[in-house]
């Protein structure tokens, strides 16, 4: 999933200072899993910035709305879309995804992220997340053994760990990080495959990452009749 | 390792070749554009090493450029060895650069990744890391080989234009004090496969271990294909000693050394004499080429050292 963490309280705070009357939107997918963002976040942060609020002497409207997913249009549904268009300002509190996605579905609409989008990982332990993929856009997992050297490494390094590598652990955060050439390494060896490690790794073909330039996902078989014409 | 073909025309690689022990110094660049700080420093080191590193934004704090100093020294009379890391570069910059400092004269280069950014003083700069070390070193070879790009096209300018690729001595850094330990002789393997020529390790404070990954890499036969450098580098002080011990990675030390230090009446003398006793031990060592001394801001006492060492006078072959 897309973890994030929630902006500090006082940054969202400025966001709200020139509006009177907000709509907090919470997202009810990775951001309700990794609890930065869904029903019960969106509902704390509206409490909270009426008190803060009220603190100044001011009154403010605070509707709330949790959507399904804010990155996808069928949840936009008429009731959503009569709040969006009563707010004078969206405080999202999805992903970096629901920000944009929502200003692209209302182009009047001022929207600002509620959230600190961060990776996609997965949750380690009750309160903790961890980077797993970095989306590259080819994946080769099936080269390491289900161990991303490119998210898992500081370095990205292909050809195994360097010379940073410490009781397993990664010397840019020795506490918390673990080197993920060392995991690649234990890997192999617990599957007896330590030889293949041997293997060169050449240079990676980053032009199906971000390097390559916006990226796009377009299925033909999904897509209706009137949509191929378009793409 | 081929000892009847010079690949660079390196006075380094004419040293190893004629199988003469090796001794390299280093010189770090300022953080500042004063040409006479790299003066000063290749003024030490002309003519007592037989090149000198020199480091690419060492420690990922921004400095003069490798490629600049190490023509500055070049003027001097002080064979470089340029390092070059993927930190800051992607593939079509580095290159560049390649094509560059071997049209400047530059023959040796060491292949690294590089300190990680959050180390340095910029550490909110992006990272660049599009290859890594190892890939580094297959991209040199292939220039000098193949005479190809990474992408594959030729080195030429041009269909008509003449072939000229940049004649390197590839240059690679081994650790044998980090972890994995046990895989630290196959990725060795790995930089060889992949085109280097020779290796610099990790300062050593651990001759114990040291001495075991020396008989792994002999027991593969590594030491048959690629010029070993030892990295030595004096101790200034039982400080620096404990620092490096509980602060650095992938830096191993015996208690001994550190003992030795605390207990010196004259720190200083007492971390030459460990060096000068690790050089020695070093020169019998089956497989070690030559040391690499990396006396860190002290390239003052390097002379003092390769004389007490019993390692002048260096031969040149630049000029022979």
């Amino acid at each position: 999933m897309i973890v994030s963490e929630q902006k500090p309280f006082q940054q969202i705070f400025d966001f709200v200072k020139d509006y009177n009357n907000i709509l907090v939107m919470g997202c009810g997918t990775c951001m309700t899993v990794c609890m930065a963002g869904g029903e019960n976040e969106a509902g704390v942060l509206s409490k909270q910035l009426k008190l803060a609020a009220r603190q100044e002497n001011r009154n403010i409207e605070i509707e709330e709305l949790t959507l399904t997913r804010q990155c996808d249009r069928e949840f936009f549904d008429e009731d959503a879309t009569e709040k969006i268009n009563r707010a004078e300002m969206v405080l999202s509190l999805g992903c970096g995804v629901g920000v944009q996605y929502i200003v692209e579905l209302f182009p009047d609409v001022i929207v600002r992220p509620g959230v600190n989008t961060k990776f996609f990982g997965a949750n380690i332990s009750q309160g903790l997340w961890s980077e797993r993929c970095a989306g590259c856009g080819e994946c080769v997992l099936d080269e390491y053994e289900g161990i991303c050297p490119i998210a898992r490494c500081a370095k990205s390094l292909m050809n195994g760990p360097c010379g940073g590598s410490s009781h397993g652990m990664c010397e840019i955060d020795p506490e918390n990080t673990e080197c993920g050439g060392q995991l690649i390494y234990d890997r192999f060896k617990r599957l007896n495959k330590l030889d293949k490690l041997m293997e060169y790794k050449p240079a990676k073909n980053w032009s199906t990452a971000r390097d390559g330039g916006p990226r796009r996902v377009a299925r033909e078989d999904m897509m209706f009749d009137e949509e191929k014409e378009n793409n | 390792m081929d000892k009847n073909k010079t690949s660079s025309n390196s006075n380094l690689e004419q040293v190893l070749q004629s199988g003469e022990f090796a001794l390299t110094g280093e010189l770090g660049p300022p953080k500042s554009a004063d040409r006479n700080n790299i003066l000063e420093k290749a003024n030490y080191l002309k003519g007592y090493v037989d090149a000198a590193n020199i480091t690419d934004n060492q420690t990922a704090i921004a400095r003069l450029s490798s490629i600049a100093s190490g023509v500055i020294c070049l003027e001097q009379g002080l064979e470089p060895v340029v390092q070059i890391t993927t930190r800051d570069r992607n593939r079509l910059a580095i290159q560049s650069d390649v094509l560059g400092a071997a049209a400047l004269g530059i023959k040796n280069i060491l292949c690294l990744s590089g300190d990680h950014q959050s180390f340095g003083n910029h550490p909110a700069a992006k990272n660049v890391f599009d290859i890594d070390s190892v890939q580094l070193i297959n991209m040199l070879y292939k220039m000098r080989e193949q005479q190809q790009f990474e992408c594959g096209d030729m080195i030429r300018n041009g269909k008509k234009g003449p072939v000229v690729e940049p004649k390197i001595f590839i240059g690679a850094a081994a650790n044998p004090f980090a972890e994995p330990l046990d895989f630290r002789v196959m990725r060795l393997e790995k930089k060889i496969n992949a085109g280097a020529d020779f290796i610099q390790t990790q300062v050593i404070y651990n001759m114990e271990r040291f001495s075991r990954w020396m008989e792994e890499v002999r027991e593969r036969g590594l030491h048959k294909k690629v010029y070993i450098l030892a990295g030595v580098t004096p101790l200034k002080s039982a400080k620096m000693a404990k620092y490096m011990k509980d602060n650095v990675s992938g830096i191993s030390f015996t208690e001994d050394i550190v003992k030795r230090m605390e207990e010196a009446e004259d720190q200083k003398a007492e971390g030459r004499q460990i060096a000068l006793e690790q050089i020695a031990e070093l020169k019998k060592m089956e497989g070690v080429h030559g040391v690499h001394l990396m006396a860190i801001g002290g390239e003052k006492s390097v002379p003092g050292i390769a004389e007490e060492a019993g390692l002048l006078p260096r031969p040149d072959f630049n000029k022979q």
